[in-house]
């Protein structure tokens, strides 16, 4: 929607996020090739994609509502729902099973103590193991924490990161 | 024309290693950094693709097709044209375009406006897997760099030549690293494969010629370019020119990434150099080329690193990975989970892969557990040769391959989990220990 219709009560992005939508646009020879990057911008301010925001980003790129939620919808990193603050994904493919993924992911579990969905309790974490090779098998086993990896980890490794983590400490190290 | 610093021998994409500051411009500048854009920039379009067609080298990005003969597909005269670095790298085992991006990220850019600059492309865009998020915005600094340095932009180096470099961020789906699905995926839509012919070259990104290439593929053109295709070639063997970086994962002792001269290396050096096989086992499988291609056995460790030696032996280099499996492996549980994995990844567009891939997980899950039927492993053989050649697109074929080639080499351990109840390899490293 316009920003002149935006009225105080409905949901609005950032302006900083509608500047970089728009700069976004113009990066690109068709405009509809934005609509990746566009999502991450809204996802990194938002942590999920709404449907009023998905409307935004349409609106911005000159396409229907339901083409950018089509797109969004085929894409695994795309959120549709607000999930625990920070999202970490073991991967369970074969290097990293190999080498105990397995065991770590069933440790972070009961650490956690997830619930079916994988959220912890506290609603730091969403926890899920996933068959998704993660790009660092040489570091099996390995998670990724938000926008970051780390490696070689034990139980106990993996357990210390996700505490920085959770003190608003963590990020950094990973890769 | 070589840089500041003195290079080991037979390195191309690893010769600067350990050179301080190689993220940086100024850092990539003191080893010689864009000399060889420079040197591009004056020997112009053909004698660049004469120069890549001489260095033999083929694309790095699982089919090994020539990269000087793709280029030469282009169509005279006809632009806009693309280039789209291929950097989704999701290959199972695969980590090897994530160090050439995280150590040296201005060599894949130099290659890029190299290879740029040969196709006269106007836009290049550097299409990178959602997971690779710090590697992203590693990326996009460097091209804000290369910006400010008019390396990238209009009039490159004073040159009459311009180009766009696009950083683009994929958000996880594998499929995306297929050439014409990422296309798709770049102009915005759902990432699904389209039907070829016509190939990219011909109508690729916006229906423009567009060539698709990987991260190493690209990184090699500074060498060639400074040092002359004949050099890279002489690195390797006729047959297998240049150097490749390899990925050993798995069972290993050190896993890691090693640069090592195609068709004089073998599989057994592969293993040595990460270390061997850890914890003093033995050695029972591995998989070359990443999670698609066919499973080989000891007999094999002598096998040259060589793509017709590979094919002989029933498998393929495909994207340059080595997964090692020692003696405790279970071949079922290994070919569920890759079976697992194309479940997940198929993207839904035709039939085969699509209905294929889900039975074929559950079939592997019955199995795995011992609870499947003599008639269903022969159905999951069915269903597989059902699968193989007859999808939309490679990612169903060799959704195939690993389980068919492991159900060959270690049927009995297949047949064993038949009816057993429980993985028979388990229960007999549970006995032993
Ligand atoms: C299912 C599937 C996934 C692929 N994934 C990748 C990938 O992640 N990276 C890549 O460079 N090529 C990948 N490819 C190969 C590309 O289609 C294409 O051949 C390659 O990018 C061409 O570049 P090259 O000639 O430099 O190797 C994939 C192919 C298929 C069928
Ligand atoms: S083979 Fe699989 S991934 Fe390829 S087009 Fe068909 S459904 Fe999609
Ligand atoms: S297998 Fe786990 S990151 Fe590749």
């Amino acid at each position: 929607m316009p920003e002149s219709e935006v009225d105080a009560s409905s949901p609005a992005l950032a302006p900083d996020t509608l500047e970089r939508l728009r700069e976004l646009r113009s990066r690109y020879p068709v405009a509809r090739s934005a609509v990746l990057p566009a999502l991450w911008v809204v996802q990194d301010e938002l942590g999920y994609l709404p449907p009023w925001a998905e409307e935004v980003v349409a609106e911005q790129l000159g396409l229907l509502p339901g083409d950018v939620a089509a797109v969004a919808s085929f894409y695994s990193m795309y959120f549709n729902h607000q999930a625990g603050r920070h999202f970490v994904q073991v991967c369970l493919n074969v290097s990293c099973a190999l080498r105990g993924a397995d065991d770590l992911l069933a440790g972070l579990r009961e650490w956690l103590q997830v619930d079916e969905e994988g959220a912890s309790p506290d609603g730091a974490f969403t926890l899920e193991g996933t068959v998704e090779c993660l790009g660092a098998c040489g570091g099996g086993p390995m998670m990724q924490v938000d926008r970051y990896s780390y490696e070689d980890l034990n139980l106990d490794s993996a357990r210390e990161v996700l505490e920085r983590v959770r003190d608003g400490a963590g990020g950094g190290a990973g890769a | 024309m070589r840089g500041a610093e003195p290079v080991p021998d037979g390195l191309v994409l690893t010769r600067h290693q350990g050179a301080p500051g190689l993220t940086t411009l100024e850092g990539y500048r003191k080893v010689g950094g864009y000399q060889g854009l420079a040197r591009a920039l004056e020997m112009g379009p053909e004698a660049i693709v004469a120069e890549v067609k001489a260095s033999g080298l083929r694309g790095r990005g699982g089919a090994a097709f020539p990269t000087g003969t793709k280029w030469g597909f282009l169509p005279q005269g006809v632009f806009p044209r693309y280039l789209a670095v291929n950097a989704d790298e999701s290959e199972p085992g695969c980590f090897k375009d994530r160090v050439l991006i995280e150590e040296y990220p201005h060599q894949l850019l130099e290659g890029v406006l190299i290879a740029a600059f040969a196709l006269q492309a106007s836009h290049a865009f550097i299409y990178i897997r959602g997971e690779y998020r710090k590697q992203r915005e590693l990326l996009e600094e460097v091209v804000r760099e290369a910006y400010r340095a008019k390396l990238v932009g209009k009039r490159i180096l004073g040159s009459d030549f311009g180009c766009e470099v696009v950083v683009h961020g994929g958000a996880g789906a594998y499929i995306c690293g297929e050439e014409t699905a990422l296309l798709d995926s770049l102009e915005g839509r759902r990432g699904q494969p389209r039907l070829k012919p016509p190939f990219p070259a011909v109508k690729g990104l916006y229906g423009q010629p567009t060539v698709v290439n990987n991260v190493e593929t690209l990184s090699n053109l500074p060498y060639i370019v400074t040092e002359g295709g004949a050099a890279y070639a002489a690195l390797g063997t006729e047959a297998s020119p240049g150097t490749r970086l390899f990925c050993v994962s798995g069972h290993v002792a050190r896993p890691g990434t090693f640069e090592v001269p195609m068709g004089r290396t073998t599989f057994r050096d592969l293993l040595q150099l990460a270390g061997g096989v850890w914890r003093g086992r033995e050695f029972k499988a591995m998989q070359p080329g990443g999670g698609s291609m066919q499973v080989l056995g000891p007999q094999h460790l002598d096998v040259p690193l060589d793509f017709k030696a590979v094919a002989d032996a029933g498998s393929s280099l495909g994207a340059g990975a080595l997964v090692v499996m020692d003696e405790t492996t279970c071949m079922v549980e290994v070919s569920r989970r890759l079976v697992d994995f194309y479940r997940h990844e198929s993207c839904g567009k035709c039939v085969p892969c699509r209905e294929g891939t889900y039975f074929e997980s559950q079939l592997m899950h019955r199995l795995e557990e011992g609870r499947a039927s003599a008639e269903e492993l022969a159905t999951l053989a069915d269903i597989c040769a059902g699968m193989d050649g007859r999808c939309f697109c490679p990612l169903g074929d060799t959704a195939t391959w690993f389980v068919m080639s492991a159900y060959r080499m270690f049927k009995d351990e297949f047949d064993a989990h038949v009816g057993a109840g429980h993985c028979p390899v388990r229960a007999r490293l549970g006995a032993a220990a």
